[in-house]
């Protein structure tokens, strides 16, 4: 039987790695979606399989009842401007997932002095057991945090208690790891009081609340992606320890894609990972910026007429849509204001920044979600030599990704972040509630330039407004 | 387990981490949150952990049957969640049937 289990995993991660090479392109996603799922139900039979003979059976079957009724309803209901919260709330559960193993662990091996029966790696399984606490109690609480935050049941803005933050988490980190070291020399004599297990899971997850809550939101795409990567790698330790294959090979697949895509974030805001879980950019603003923008400069206001003048004698327009547009769920009224411009023969195009939004590619998702065809939308670096040769590039609810700054103000605090040549083209009009400053807490001379006008209101209304004047002309 | 298994483990560990690289690594941009989402709903995996734990323990007293029924829950939530809202993030970027999209089309095969 054993040997059938150990057969059902290997298909299982056939399945997982199949599955994402399909997600790969958008034409196989949906299918490779359905076939790690697929494998995902051939290794949790294995599972069962591999434990027909336990006495919990009650336990288990109302637990996974439970598991299915919690889970089903959010997934299937949440708004797709929402998706980031959720995916960290996921995220976070299944960290929480992984510390809760490694307890189980400790005390049905009493403290782990169990694991001494055998002839074996000792050390090396305990050690996995411990990474696996530390990194999933980190995750958990810090996906738990993240996604307050996204749900604005906390501020987005970076809270913390300055100079004090980075000593207070190097200790956090250190007496998880003392702990740690005093559990694993327990398990070679008589065992550690399970007090100090408690300890590593306690300060681990203060770590994690204390890593995430001085993060500003802008950063968060880095955030949920590094947060996803460190539970997978904390899934591969727990597999270690429990000699499960199925779990290694899943485990490690996401932990190596997780920190490209978390690398690949970074690189697109020109900052080191470090720099960002170190946190605090942006609480008072740079002196350089800020003083090149609240000076005398006034930005020029517009209306929903003028601006819908401007669109409707343009050859090209591009859309450059940020979190502004998800939080006003503007993405269908962009669409429609969209077909009535390509009605009338103007190309309508859509620059996506790769930290637009609050995770990689939200943007996408909810252009997606309007019926925006994925040709439409265009990467950074293929749409940036376009705006010269565009008329009026249309801003929504997108601020720093924009800043021209960042391209000529070595005093701004973002110089040097790759950021959408918005400035080069004929006109820019600006859909923004208020003049306050992005999340980054930065100044943009975009705001105040020579070309642009601001349109000041909530997206969704203003992109309407423009739609019924457009119509109207 | 003996040394030999412990091992080949940590030549699957290695080798996974490879493949995690390689296959993602051609991943475009526009389906980065599906990823994530998709990736995210692979690690509840886990929840094969906490089944092995409770599972293949004897007797287990009442804090390990409550420790493994809640990390059994989260385990479930996390695998079902994900995929069911992966799959739906998805299924919007299918291809449509022609007469819904056919602005789009139209406009934008100018360019390309």
């Amino acid at each position: 039987m054993e040997i059938l289990v150990y057969a059902l995993y290997i298909v299982a991660f056939a399945m997982f790695i199949l599955g994402l090479s399909g997600l790969t392109a958008p034409r196989s996603a949906v299918r490779g979606n359905k076939i790690a799922a697929a494998g995902m139900a051939v290794a949790f039979v294995a599972t069962l399989i591999h434990i027909r003979e336990t006495s919990s059976w009650l336990i288990i079957i109302a637990a996974l009842v439970v598991g299915v009724i919690i889970g089903i309803p959010p997934a299937r209901k949440v708004k797709m401007t929402a998706v980031p919260q959720l995916v960290a709330l996921f995220n976070g559960v299944g960290g929480g997932t992984v510390a809760l193993i490694a307890w189980g662990e400790f005390i049905e091996s009493d403290g782990f002095t169990g694991l001494h029966v055998a002839s074996g790696p000792v050390l090396p399984l305990v050690i996995a057991s411990l990474f696996a606490a530390i990194i999933g109690s980190l995750s958990f609480w810090g996906s738990i945090v993240a996604f307050m935050k996204l749900q604005q049941i906390l501020p987005g803005h970076p809270l913390s208690v300055g100079r004090l933050q980075q000593p207070l988490n190097a200790i956090l980190f250190l007496g998880s790891i003392i702990a740690a070291v005093i559990v694993g020399i327990g398990s070679v004599g008589s065992g550690a009081d399970p007090v100090w297990f408690g300890v590593i899971l306690v300060l681990a997850g203060i770590l994690g609340v204390t890593t995430v809550l001085p993060i500003g939101g802008a950063d968060m795409p880095v955030v949920i992606s590094l947060l996803n990567a460190l539970t997978g790698l904390s899934a591969a330790a727990a597999g270690l320890a429990l000699n499960n294959i199925a779990m290694i090979v899943a485990g490690m697949i996401v932990g190596a894609s997780g920190s490209i895509l978390t690398n690949l974030m970074a690189k697109a805001m020109n900052r080191s990972i470090l720099s960002i879980v170190a946190g605090g950019f942006g609480g008072g603003g740079s002196k350089g910026a800020s003083a090149a923008g609240s000076g005398d400069q006034i930005a020029k206001s517009t209306s929903a007429a003028d601006a819908a003048i401007k669109l409707a004698y343009a050859n090209q327009v591009i859309v450059v849509p940020g979190y502004g547009l998800a939080v006003a769920q503007a993405q269908h009224a962009v669409k429609d204001m969209a077909k009535v411009l390509e009605a009338r023969g103007i190309e309508v195009k859509y620059a996506i920044h790769p930290v637009a939004g609050r995770m990689p590619g939200h943007m996408n998702v909810l252009l997606a979600e309007a019926d925006v065809s994925y040709d439409a939308m265009k990467e950074m670096d293929d749409i940036n030599d376009e705006f010269s040769r565009t008329d009026v590039t249309l801003v929504i609810g997108a601020n720093d990704v924009t800043n021209p700054a960042a391209r000529t103000d070595p005093n701004s605090p973002i110089f040097g972040m790759p950021v959408l040549n918005v400035t080069e083209s004929r006109s820019v009009i600006v859909l923004k509630r208020s003049m306050s400053s992005g999340f980054a807490g930065v100044e943009n001379p975009l705001f105040f330039g020579e070309n642009t006008t601001m349109l000041f209101g909530d997206a969704k209304k203003s992109v309407a407004q423009v739609t019924e004047e457009l119509k109207a002309l | 387990m003996d040394y030999t298994g412990f091992l080949a483990n940590i030549a699957i560990l290695v080798l996974s981490g490879f493949i995690g690289f390689a296959v993602i690594s051609k991943v475009p941009n526009t389906l980065h949150t599906p990823l994530m989402s998709g990736t995210n709903a692979i690690h509840g995996i886990v929840v094969l952990g906490a089944l092995v734990v409770l599972g293949t323990a004897e007797n287990p007293g009442l804090p390990l049957q409550i420790i493994s029924f809640v990390a059994i829950v989260f385990g479930t939530v996390n695998v079902i969640g994900g995929f069911v809202v992966t799959d739906r993030m998805l299924a919007m970027f299918k291809t449509r049937p022609v007469h819904t999209n056919t602005t789009t089309t139209s406009a934008t095969d100018g360019k390309n």
